[in-house]
């Protein structure tokens, strides 16, 4: 097919369970592409040779070839094509900012002027992802000789499971130490089901044991084990602890009953279930919800809160639709379900009557004015402008910092002046021999791929150090 | 596996269980707390650490049955196993050698209360305990606080044990009566805890109060535990359990712990007329 008949083929549309009934569920809202539909899309694609999609991909996936696989119904060749460059396709098939990043300047989009016409890199990616999964292709690669050297990964979100995975595939024997109960950090615990169904991220993990990863649930690094006696046990450490510190606005009114940090509440949905009627966990499940925030946590907040039983869920965002970061997909499944957006309002007080539960909240309008430090406009107060609005439960959805623990317990580390681990930009080591660390400790709250990006730079770095070769870490 | 090797009924509901945990126990420190799920669909709940035997490799768990996790952790028999166990979680209290220790506990409060009086104790304090209870039968681990203590009192709100009336009583006649305290531990229920300071505040006894607010995850991640102190925002199970007495907004964490009372409340009021160990109100007022 030339070029000009690629161009002329339309997006296939992605099919989704209907609004009205996915609001009562947390099964997933895309069903994902047949391989009549996927081979569809895949024929959009124009193969350019300055391939801007994987300039824009944050660790390089070679996304034409994958997509020729695709093409010529070569699925094992095209799951090969991705594993090499990017471990949790599946996860990232479904989490990645793809308008941000492999879509963005995507020829296809360009042609048409509108990335929303860019071939989807993302969904063909979930394609391959979902039919190795579902056919239990997975290949077990051969493992080298084990090389002797231990190394300890601690947390198993992106960031640590992208470790764990390229080190054992060295030869290496790898522990990951993960304080919760299950494993994948805020693949687990902050993404809902219905974005991301738990199974796939435990059978990922379920396939790093069976390449020889060892996991240690319940173990708090810092607590449980000291910093010092990993590091006595292990050649090699990783710290991928994650920005497990929720931010909150200190504004009046926050300790009322029914103000939840948006990890709280999502935690309790997710990871503890508390979306099931019957679970052990409770969860307040509010009539009137607001959210504060406008990145993809308040987004999934907003749509957790629907599927809770709420009859209105507001996502109140103090500047406008264009600067807020969410992925547009979730933006629209928001709308599409029924979310309510308040732009340009900023929460002066969260209201509460005399047993101190929440009522609701004082919001003040603003306006944008000039760019801020962020490059956005900087949302500004119009003087006078108040007004309240009724809620029964309240969301604090307005970012994370780097998780303080692992940092407290080693006190050699140095940080950077907002919480996060101070490392090499190629090495990940950081300021500890030895010790190297990646994703949201050393980045702030961020994505899954950068994370897995930083993981794979960490690994390789890891296994120099390991191997104590000249070999570079820069690859 | 998370073992159970020993279980014993202390009083109504109150069970003290002794569970393998070889990493908790190696590491733990008077004061620190772990979280536990009881089976595979459980909540997550903060238990104290009531004891450790590192060479055991086991750790004591003290537990008032009234609600359903807690019940359903009631039912375990040795040779079964916690679910979950993590930690140590929390920081570990602050011993030194004060002088003049005095250990105030009520209700389940004098398990973790126990670990501290005996650091206090083997930190070369003077440690004198007062513990409270609303009648006798609800008065646990008096003879391990006796161990650890150069002076106990009891009281009992019916007076059927030690003296009528409450803890706050019993510190009042101790300092009236010439005592010099430099330092005071309270850990109880909610209530209890913040009259103890503000009698201690009134007297000037620096303390220490020992929090059990509601947490998921420990680690500082979903703030569910957070509690003002001085005026800031704390998350209690990093920043604490434990916490200046006399800066904590007693009124607010008093609140919070009521967050999911109805959905809970079926279950423990059945409890809670027939024994409770005085987790409400009336027991200090």
């Amino acid at each position: 097919m030339n070029a000009a008949d690629r161009l002329k083929l339309p997006p296939v549309v992605m099919p989704e369970q209907a609004p009205a009934e996915r609001i009562h569920n947390v099964r997933e809202v895309p069903f994902g592409f047949t391989p009549e539909m996927a081979l569809q899309e895949a024929q959009r694609c124009l193969h350019c040779t300055n391939q801007p999609c994987v300039k824009g991909c944050p660790v390089g996936v070679h996304i034409p070839d994958f997509i020729q696989a695709i093409e010529s119904g070569d699925y094992l060749a095209g799951i090969g094509i991705i594993k090499q460059t990017n471990l949790l396709p599946a996860v990232c098939g479904r989490v990645c900012p793809q308008e941000d990043q492999c879509q963005k300047d995507c020829t296809v989009g360009k042609a048409h002027k509108d990335i929303g016409q860019a071939v989807q890199v993302g969904q063909l990616e979930r394609f391959l992802a979902d039919w190795e999964r579902e056919n239990h292709a997975a290949v077990i690669p051969q493992i080298p000789p084990a090389s002797g050297k231990r190394v300890a990964v601690i947390g198993s979100g992106p960031a640590g499971l992208t470790v764990a995975g390229d080190l054992i595939k060295l030869g290496h024997a790898v522990t990951v130490f993960e304080a919760l109960h299950m494993p994948g950090g805020v693949l687990g615990y902050g993404i809902p089901e219905f974005r991301l169904p738990k199974e796939i991220v435990y059978q990922e993990v379920a396939y790093l044991t069976r390449l020889g990863v060892d996991f240690q649930y319940n173990t708090v690094i810092g607590k449980s084990l000291t910093v010092d006696e990993v590091r006595k046990d292990y050649d090699a450490v990783f710290i991928g602890s994650g920005a497990g510190l929720p931010n909150f606005l200190h504004i009046p009114g926050e300790s009322l009953l029914g103000v939840y940090s948006a990890n709280e509440y999502l935690t309790r949905a997710n990871l503890m279930h508390a979306y099931n009627e019957d679970s052990d966990t409770p969860i307040l499940r509010g009539k009137s919800v607001a959210v504060l925030g406008g990145g993809n946590v308040a987004m999934d907040s907003a749509r957790t809160a629907l599927r809770l039983g709420a009859h209105r869920v507001m996502v109140l965002y103090r500047r406008s639709e264009e600067e807020m970061p969410a992925r547009k997909e979730e933006y629209h499944h928001a709308i599409q379900e029924g979310v309510e957006f308040h732009f340009l309002e900023n929460p002066l007080e969260i209201l509460g009557n005399d047993a101190g539960w929440v009522t609701g909240l004082t919001v003040q309008k603003m306006q944008l004015g000039e760019p801020d430090a962020s490059g956005r406009r900087r949302p500004l107060p119009i003087p006078g402008q108040t007004s309240s609005v009724s809620a029964d439960v309240v969301v604090v959805a307005i970012g994370n910092n780097p998780n303080p623990l692992i940092p407290a317990a080693l006190p050699d580390l140095q940080m950077n002046k907002h919480g996060g681990i101070v490392t090499d930009e190629e090495t990940m080591e950081t300021s500890v021999p030895g010790v190297f660390a990646g994703g949201d400790i050393v980045l702030g709250a961020a994505t899954v791929i950068l994370a897995m990006g930083q993981g794979r730079k960490a690994a390789r770095a890891i296994h120099a150090w390991l191997t104590k070769t000249t070999e570079t870490a820069k690859g | 596996m998370n073992t159970i090797r020993k279980r014993e009924e202390l009083g109504c509901n109150v069970i003290r269980y002794v569970v393998d945990a070889p990493i908790i126990a190696a590491h733990r420190k008077p004061g620190q707390f772990v979280i536990i799920r009881v089976t595979d669909h459980g909540e997550r709940i903060p238990l104290t650490i009531a004891d450790a035997n590192p060479e055991m490799g086991t750790i004591s768990l003290i537990v008032q049955s009234v609600g359903k996790t807690t019940h359903e952790m009631a039912m375990l028999k040795p040779g079964d196993a916690i679910h979950d166990i993590v930690g140590p979680l929390g920081r570990p209290t602050h011993i030194q050698q004060f002088g003049t220790v005095l250990c105030v506990g009520g209700g389940i409060g004098i398990a973790p209360l126990y670990p501290i009086a005996k650091a206090m104790k083997e930190a070369g304090n003077h440690v004198i305990t007062i513990l409270g209870a609303r009648t006798r039968d609800l008065l646990i681990l008096e003879d391990d606080m006796r161990s650890v203590s150069d002076e106990i009192m009891v009281t009992t709100d019916d007076g059927s044990y030690g003296t009528k009336g409450l803890v706050t009583d019993a510190i009042r006649s101790l300092v009236s009566g010439g005592t010099h305290i430099d330092q005071a531990v309270v850990i109880g229920p909610p209530l209890m805890m913040k009259f103890t300071s503000l009698l201690t505040k009134e007297l000037g006894i620096p303390t220490m109060a020992s929090l059990n607010p509601i947490m998921i995850d420990g680690t500082g991640m979903c703030g569910g535990c957070r509690v003002t102190v001085g005026g800031e925002v704390k998350f209690a199970c990093v920043d604490g359990p434990e916490f200046d007495a006399h800066q904590v907004d007693w009124d607010g964490m008093i609140r919070r712990l009521g967050t999911y009372r109805t959905a809970e409340q079926t279950a423990s009021e059945r409890y809670d007329h027939q024994c409770s160990v005085g987790l409400d109100a009336k027991e200090s007022q």
